[in-house]
């Protein structure tokens, strides 16, 4: 039989899932072992016994400085800057990309305007925005605000453009004005794309707070990294890395699940 | 004084003409179905009922008055395809038109408002067959119950013309004759002036009371934008019904 027409059944779909993990953690903890062995003060690929323990340290060990749970306290930080970050981002791009999208005196202006902010590299701004809102929270929201609100007003402007015209007259011929055809038809039916884009725009997100969190923070997962980095800290790190990871999965997870629950609609309407 | 006047009307794209010298006095109450081939301005023309585009030149009259320039809720509308809101249940795209026009703020009624609205609105789906399908999504839906829901949302909200642009081009035979019946039925009821575009002559002719045919008299084989289509034949149909329609008329306006 042809490869192409060749399909996984259940049990075996799953060990293929888990294949590339399983291969992943097993060269790691290889190399990790043989590193050790040869060394067993090795830092560079520290074992699963030194994560435990680190992570034992930073998660579950009230700090004796602070008497704060380290990992926690960074989690919150971080989790924080991103939330209000990625809401008001929501928020912006979702009110950008209806005007735009749905009125062509406002797309006129408003279209050209987004494609050019959105080429903008936001790092190369991060300085200007330490500068102009100091190097407290502020700074660290506005940058995944203005990395993300482009983008995604850009991509909700599309959609809105590709509601089929017969609709929008239609719903004129239903008594709409301007005002409840947007709210009534237009931005339901942005929303489930709203999700998608925000899951789309997610690694972006974490990647503007952990740099602004590398370059002038106090607290937050970004900082840790960063800071332990001086002391060729892997144990940390790694943990770390894996718990972002494993946030910003639960988050797209998350909002997968909440398009399907919210909008039960979306699927059917696409096919 | 007729319902509804065309004077000279003209719509052309840059260069290309598409409707030329259109003259038509339609009576309240008539069913005009419109046939000719592809790309003869039959739809165009409904667009201009409409008021969903605006003609270059001459005029539409509704009842004397020049015809709004942009679409609202003296006229219905059913396209071939995207009529009905995907977001919506059945239920709620017919009271749809019973809230919008309501609420200029919010669109959207609360409380008995809100009940009544739904109650009319599942009056009127049971009356087209939709009354075991009123919490379904329009994608859960078969071609001919969405158009049977889109046909009851143009309803909903009482227009005095009904366009309709080849409301059963994507259905299949059997079920068309089934829409048929049931717009026939309702045109009875309502005595709503319908235009339909058809590309089936069949159904042209056993449903409307007039048959316009769209074809372009001029024709430069060097040009073929340079002339429009005119409405080359005018046809009275199923004249029984005609008589039914007017004397009706006749007896309510007295």
């Amino acid at each position: 039989m042809r490869l192409i027409n060749r399909h996984p059944d259940r049990s075996s779909r799953l060990l293929l899932v888990l294949l590339p993990f399983a291969l992943l953690l097993f060269a790691y903890f290889v190399g990790s072992a043989e590193r050790l062995a040869e060394n067993p003060n090795d830092k560079l690929l520290p074992g699963a016994g030194q994560m435990l323990e680190a992570v034992k340290r930073l998660a579950f060990t009230a700090d004796t400085r602070t008497g704060e749970y380290v990992l926690w306290q960074d989690s919150a930080s971080s989790l924080r800057r991103l939330a209000i970050g990625l809401g008001i981002s929501a928020l912006a791009g979702l009110c950008l990309g209806i005007a735009a999208g749905t009125l062509p005196l406002f797309g006129a202006p408003l279209s050209p305007l987004l494609t050019v902010l959105s080429m903008v590299p936001p790092l190369a701004i991060l300085p200007i925005l330490f500068i102009v809102f100091g190097l407290g929270e502020l700074s660290k929201v506005m940058l995944i605000v203005i990395g993300v609100t482009p983008c995604l007003a850009r991509d909700l402007e599309q959609r809105a453009r590709e509601i089929p015209v017969e609709l929008l007259v239609k719903a004129q011929t239903l008594g709409a004005s301007t005002w409840t055809l947007m709210l009534r038809v237009v931005l339901p039916q942005l929303l489930p794309r709203l999700l998608i884009s925000l899951r789309l725009m997610l690694g972006s997100a974490w990647l503007f707070l952990i740099a602004a969190e590398a370059i002038a923070s106090t607290d937050g997962l970004g900082y840790r990294i960063f800071l332990v980095r001086r002391y060729l800290a892997m144990d940390v790190i790694l943990p770390y890395v894996v718990w972002i990871t494993l946030l910003a999965w639960l988050m797209d997870w998350g909002l997968k699940a909440l398009t399907r629950r919210a909008f039960p609609w979306y699927e059917g309407a696409r096919a | 004084m007729s319902f509804i006047s065309v004077n000279n009307v003209w719509q052309r794209y840059g260069d290309q003409v598409v409707l030329e010298g259109l003259n038509l006095h339609v009576a309240e109450g008539e069913f005009c179905t419109l046939v000719g081939t592809s790309g003869c301005g039959k739809s165009t023309f409904l667009r201009l009922l409409l008021g969903q585009e605006t003609a270059s030149k001459g005029e539409i009259l509704l009842d004397g008055q020049p015809l709004a320039a942009e679409p609202d809720a003296s006229r219905g509308v059913v396209f071939q395809r995207y009529s009905v809101f995907p977001h919506l249940t059945v239920l709620d795209n017919v009271a749809l038109g019973l809230e919008l026009p309501h609420s200029r703020l919010l669109g959207r009624l609360f409380g008995k408002a809100k009940k009544d609205a739904r109650e009319q609105a599942s009056v009127l789906l049971q009356k087209v067959g939709l009354g075991h399908a009123l919490d379904k999504y329009p994608a859960q839906l078969s071609g001919g119950m969405q158009q049977r829901l889109a046909i009851a949302q143009a309803l909903i909200m009482k227009p005095r013309v009904l366009l309709l642009d080849e409301p059963f081009g994507a259905l299949d035979p059997g079920i068309r004759k089934d829409m048929h019946q049931l717009l026939l039925a309702l045109w009875r009821e309502t005595r709503l002036t319908v235009f339909m575009v058809t590309h089936d002559l069949s159904e042209g002719f056993s449903l409307g009371t007039r048959l316009l045919v769209f074809d372009k008299v001029r024709v430069d084989p060097h040009a073929p934008g340079a002339y429009g289509a005119r409405i080359t034949y005018d046809i009275p149909l199923n004249s029984e019904r005609r008589k039914a329609i007017a004397a009706e008329l006749g007896a309510t306006s007295k």
